[in-house]
């Protein structure tokens, strides 16, 4: 079976807890707990109208990359609520393709 | 209704998945948002609900979801939710209480208020809403069917989206908001769209926020495919961060910003000339206007740099399809309206009005901001509303009354007294109402209160004598119907629990007992269908085949559809956009758009500016938070757990502040000499502009002490705010007031 990993183009991130929340509800877990976390990088003012602000998501050891979901033929819970169409679950080699396609992705590996 | 267009469906709206029982349907309240998205709820075999997701069918948020209503089963199944009748058997403010029956409460009720009316006159009891949600349409009906015109939000001059609806209707005869594509079922597809060149996000931060019933991350879409941002803002959102432009702009000056932008369109002929030829009226009026807000002039009065005004102006009239993506900052200042003409005259410099990528008018099902059934009241009865006799705007189409007229009416006896308060699903004391204190006194001096709500809030310690718990929107059905571009969505009944009522249930229930024949249908379906029978469905039939939508076109006011005599143009007096508003003129306030010093602020009262030395801002939005809502959510409240206060690290330092501490923010209550504060943490952070502070608003402590109201007079930052608006009735300094900072003391 082909492996599998997480994609996140986190140039469009907002930060909006949205794959947090989506994964505690799909896996029952506790409010501290869940498979994905979303980091904050910055905010700080790097020169006069450039930012450094950046969210990225991270995956916990929790994290299955919603195996069963996909089975069932639906998208993980993260990837299908995220806001900004920002996270993509799929096999590593069809990501890393689409990661050699543009700048700020984090390919992630469970 | 003839070429609507439905969704297809392979499932019907209740299909079993696996183990679990899934219904179709859409959210709106409570919880929820302005929205309504479309959602699936998932309930297992003893009918509980375990999970909340996105409809990837429905095209309004395509499958997506955001935290709020995510985290909905906590909200359902939270064993702090009120799930019986009860009657106070303390003093207003103990937490101590008798379960009732459903038929005891509505008795009581229904004795008491039809008591009121044949003593004191209808007029008498009061109701009460919060913000435009599932609510004004069973509300207004509620109170009109009784014969009171005295009803409303508890809104300080009704500042939320109403002065810009009425800006926008002095100017256009029209609401106009963002083509976000929202309006047809194949959304981005559809070949008669356009992406927008320009987004101006202005006084809003859409993603945590959805005025106006834009779905915040739509601009994010656009934006991934090809559009550019300028926001206006005293912060740099996230959004600022990413925009083209990002004009931190001081808060309440958004007037002098747009007029300078419109001499930039002017000195540079940058407008459309055709189209202000064809289409405008007003223009050389408005042109001596702008000529005094040269780019220089702005820049001193909103802090930004004259260059960067040139750049958004140039940047937005240039655009293919530009929108002005609004939010309550416009609002939310004594001069709203004038400010929001201000800014809506640049659309109709630019064409940006009806057209693909621009700003459309939002297709409507129901006129739902005017409520319904006003035919009900007696003109007489109509005629002692509360409101108009003291702001001009409120003859001139709202048909709500002034919250503050209200509060007067209260303390006073005059014009006439008033007995008792229904107050529906709304946590006035919490988040609407200014100078809480007062709003608690004023309304303690009524002989009966009854509040709807599904949690015990402030509002409700502190006041109700009867209290009716109420369904949430997974347990009840209704229609979503709201702001923003109107479609067929039914909110399906997922969770069945005969103890709860939705507040249509209670109003149909209480307005049958009262006034039964505005109120003929045995059941809240039977109603909503009759609300449909304008689009030929039945409830029954939306719910099947929901969501609906209108038909949709561009450029009516070139083919006469904008106007009921078929002629061309708007439905403006003269027909054309009214760059000087007949409407204005007409109310007695000014018809041209001006600039006005918020006061207090740093120009009109320096001697408080000297000892309140920041400009603050509230009403910040936060992802995990609607108003007062989720507070008692810990999946949404561990997101952002207390109210904070933004700084900027210079202001910081030299305060000798941490990030982290508990600090009191100080400020004047208006010029009454009154002042007020509340509790905040601080949060450092370089976005924000120098010299202003902002923060969040409408925070309790559902976890405090029931009779401390749960921390409401720590935590409320509306202690800061006076009551009492502009001129026009319309607009409140939520958004531009003074403060000062300093550290809360051990054992405060």
């Amino acid at each position: 079976m082909t492996r599998k990993a997480m994609l996140i183009d986190y140039q469009w991130c907002t930060g909006c807890h949205t794959c947090e929340v989506a994964c505690q509800m799909e896996y029952g877990f506790a409010p501290e707990q869940s498979g994905i976390v979303v980091n904050e990088v910055g905010p700080w003012k790097i020169s006069e109208g450039v930012w450094q602000y950046d969210y990225v998501p991270h995956l916990s050891r929790q994290c299955t990359l919603c195996a069963s979901r996909l089975e069932a033929g639906k998208k993980a819970a993260c990837e299908q609520h995220c806001q900004a169409r920002c996270i993509k679950v799929g096999d590593i080699d069809e990501l890393k393709e689409i990661a050699e396609g543009k700048p700020t992705q984090v390919l992630i590996i469970p | 209704m003839e070429g609507m267009t439905f969704v297809g469906h392979d499932k019907p709206f209740q299909y079993a998945d696996g183990g679990l029982t899934v219904t179709r349907g859409s959210a709106w309240s409570a919880p929820g948002c302005h929205l309504g998205c479309g959602v699936l709820m998932y309930t297992d075999e003893d009918g509980r609900l375990v999970k909340v997701e996105g409809d990837p069918e429905n095209p309004f948020n395509e499958g997506r979801l955001c935290v709020r209503c995510l985290a909905v089963p906590n909200a359902v199944n939270n064993p702090e939710r009120i799930r019986k009748p009860m009657r106070r058997i303390g003093e207003r403010g103990e937490d101590k209480w008798e379960e009732m029956t459903w038929d005891e409460a509505f008795d009581l009720i229904e004795e008491k208020f039809t008591y009121y009316k044949e003593n004191f006159g209808a007029e008498s009891v009061t109701f009460w809403q919060g913000t435009g949600r599932d609510i004004a349409a069973w509300i207004t009906r509620l109170a009109w069917s009784f014969g009171s015109p005295n009803y409303g939000p508890s809104l300080n001059g009704l500042a939320c989206y109403a002065p810009r609806v009425y800006g926008c209707i002095a100017l256009s005869g029209s609401f106009w908001v963002g083509d976000y594509s929202q309006q047809f079922a194949d959304r981005y597809d559809n070949p008669q769209w356009k992406r927008p060149d320009v987004i101006m996000v202005w006084g809003n931060n859409p993603l945590p926020a959805n005025s106006d019933g834009a779905y915040g991350h739509w601009v994010i879409d656009c934006m991934q495919r090809g559009s550019k941002v300028v926001t206006i803002d005293p912060k740099v959102t996230w959004l600022g961060s990413r925009s083209e432009l990002m004009l931190q702009v001081r808060p309440g000056t958004d007037a002098a910003l747009a007029l300078a932008m419109g001499n930039v369109m002017v000195e540079e002929g940058l407008y459309d000339e055709e189209f202000v030829e064809q289409w405008c009226t007003g223009f050389d009026e408005y042109k001596e206007v702008v000529k005094g807000y040269t780019p220089e002039k702005a820049a001193e009065i909103c802090w930004v740099d004259a260059d960067d005004i040139r750049k958004a102006a140039r940047m937005f009239a240039e655009a293919d399809g530009a929108i002005i993506q609004w939010g309550v900052a416009l609002d939310q200042k004594e001069e709203a309206v004038t400010a929001c003409q201000a800014v809506a005259s640049l659309l109709m410099l630019t064409g940006n009005i009806d057209n693909p990528g621009g700003m459309i008018k939002p297709p409507e099902v129901l006129m739902y901001l005017n409520g319904w059934g006003f035919d009900l009241i007696a003109p007489e009865q109509y005629a002692k509303r509360l409101g108009p006799d003291k702001y001009k705007f409120y003859n001139a189409g709202v048909p709500a009354a002034s919250a503050e007229c209200m509060i007067e009416a209260m303390e006073t006896g005059k014009p006439y007294p008033l007995k008792a308060a229904w107050i529906q699903t709304t946590n006035p004391l919490t988040c609407m109402g200014v100078d809480p204190q007062r709003t608690l006194e004023a309304f303690k001096k009524l002989d009966f209160i009854v509040v709807v709500d599904p949690f015990k809030t402030p509002t409700l310690m502190a006041l109700a004598d009867v209290v009716l718990p109420v369904a949430m929107f997974p347990e009840r059905n209704g229609i979503r119907c709201g702001d923003g571009a109107q479609r067929i969505e039914t909110i399906n009944k997922a969770v069945v629990d005969p103890t709860l009522l939705s507040d249509m249930e209670i109003n149909l229930e209480l307005g049958r007992r009262l006034c039964p024949d505005a109120w003929p249908w045995d059941n809240v379906e039977d109603m909503f269908s009759a609300v449909y029978e304008s689009v030929g469905l039945t409830f029954e039939e939306a719910q099947r085949k929901a969501p609906g939508y209108v038909p949709f076109e561009y450029y009516k006011y070139k083919t006469g559809k904008l106007r009921p005599d078929g002629q061309p143009g708007f439905m403006t007096p003269t027909g054309k956009l009214e760059l000087w508003s007949n409407m204005m003129d007409a109310v007695g306030l000014p018809p041209l758009p001006a600039y006005e010093e918020p006061t207090p602020g740093p120009v009109t009262t320096p001697e408080l500016y000297e000892k309140y030395p920041f400009v603050l801002t509230t009403g910040a939005r936060r992802f995990n938070t609607f108003h007062a809502e989720n507070r008692e959510n810990p999946y949404l409240r561990r997101i952002h757990s207390e109210p904070a206060v933004q700084i900027h690290p210079a202001d910081a330092e030299r305060l000798g502040l941490t990030e982290g501490e508990w600090v009191w923010v100080e400020g004047p209550k208006g010029t009454t000499g009154d002042i007020g504060r509340c509790k905040r943490v601080v949060e450092i952070t370089p976005t924000m502009l120098e010299g202003v502070v902002s923060t969040d608003h409408a925070w309790w402590h559902p976890e405090g002490d029931p009779e401390r109201l749960y921390d409401v007079f720590d935590l409320n930052v509306n202690q800061l705010m006076p009551w009492g608006c502009g001129p026009s009735g319309m607009g409140a300094n939520y958004k531009c007031l003074l403060c000062r900072i300093y550290k809360v003391e051990k054992g405060e």
